[in-house]
């Protein structure tokens, strides 16, 4: 991984950097105009966002199941990219929402339910911080209610009337928007993929500070 | 009181012009199908807005990863240092 490393951070910089001309070029909604575009990084990063929820849930499995140390330094960084990324998914969101709704937050069943899942990740992280001895199989068990949550919020926009729009709009998106919007899905899952890494070594590096106190100690 | 009276009546004669600056209150109200552009929303800001937080928020983020791995690479070199020291010394 560290050989590739560095070419593939620079090429996601890149990426990141060419985004807003891409983003430009793509073609104005019809009804929404200029702030459609908030679109091509607001669902990118939910999409990332589900897929770290998914990857703390099922590190936090096998933690759980099995107690490997290296499964609960997965789901940890999984954790606090998916708080990351949820926030901007949640700050994005509202911006989009004020011109194109008239309002800022509207607690509909797409947006209580994202929101929800975001306080699971963030109950994890805080358990997981402040919870003590043992809070470390507990915030596991949260994962995987978040991990449950997600085809929850996924489909919420096709089972309860709600303002936001439905999940068949990203497979129906016309030719000149698919792109784009692939595009940024890209440089959102690369970047995820090197945030992901760092943090994991982070995780890694701490559980062998804490082994070497404690052989100095011992 | 004559003269006191005629003073008041001066008085709302002087008062005449600024009653008539005054805009006349609204009888009824004229609906519109769309909202004139002076009062509609610009989208740029919020789109600015949006772009710009996302690349601040990871930015911060990279940032805090980077400053928290050379926080426990600097300490891990420490250690190794201290435990180099020992066995030098016995």
């Amino acid at each position: 991984m560290r050989k590739i490393f560095t070419p593939l951070a620079v090429v996601t910089a890149a990426m990141f950097a060419y985004s807003p001309v891409v983003i430009m070029g793509a073609p104005y909604e019809s009804t929404m105009g200029l702030v459609q575009k908030i679109f091509y990084y607001h669902a990118p990063s939910w999409m990332v966002m589900f897929l770290a929820v998914f990857m703390c849930g099922i590190a936090s499995l096998i933690y759980v199941f099995r107690s490997d140390r290296r499964a609960d330094r997965v789901a940890v960084a999984a954790a606090e990219l998916a708080a990351v990324f949820g926030l901007i998914g949640l700050v994005t969101g509202p911006l989009w929402a004020r011109k194109a709704w008239g309002v800022w937050w509207q607690w509909d069943a797409r947006l209580t339910t994202a929101l929800l899942l975001w306080m699971i990740v963030l109950g994890y992280l805080l358990v997981r911080r402040y919870g003590g001895p043992g809070s470390d199989k507990l915030s596991a068990v949260i994962g995987v209610f978040g991990m449950a949550n997600v085809p929850f919020v996924y489909v919420s926009v096709n089972i309860w009337r709600t303002v936001h729009p439905t999940t068949n709009v990203v497979p129906t998106l016309k030719a000149g928007m698919r792109g784009p919007f692939w595009f940024c899905v890209l440089a959102f899952l690369m970047l995820y993929s090197l945030m992901f890494a760092a943090r994991v070594r982070l995780e890694h590096e701490r559980a062998r500070l804490d082994e070497l106190y404690l052989a100095e100690e011992e | 009181m004559i003269r006191r009276a005629l003073v008041a009546i001066a008085w709302l004669f002087l008062a005449a012009p600024v009653f008539a600056l005054q805009p006349s209150p609204s009888n009824e109200f004229v609906p519109m199908n769309q909202v004139p552009p002076s009062e509609q929303l610009p989208a740029a800001p919020l789109v600015v807005a949006a772009y710009a937080f996302v690349w601040i928020a990871l930015f911060i983020y990279l940032l805090s990863i980077w400053r928290r791995l050379g926080k426990v690479e600097a300490e891990m070199q420490a250690l190794d240092r201290r435990a180099g020291d020992r066995t030098g010394s016995r």
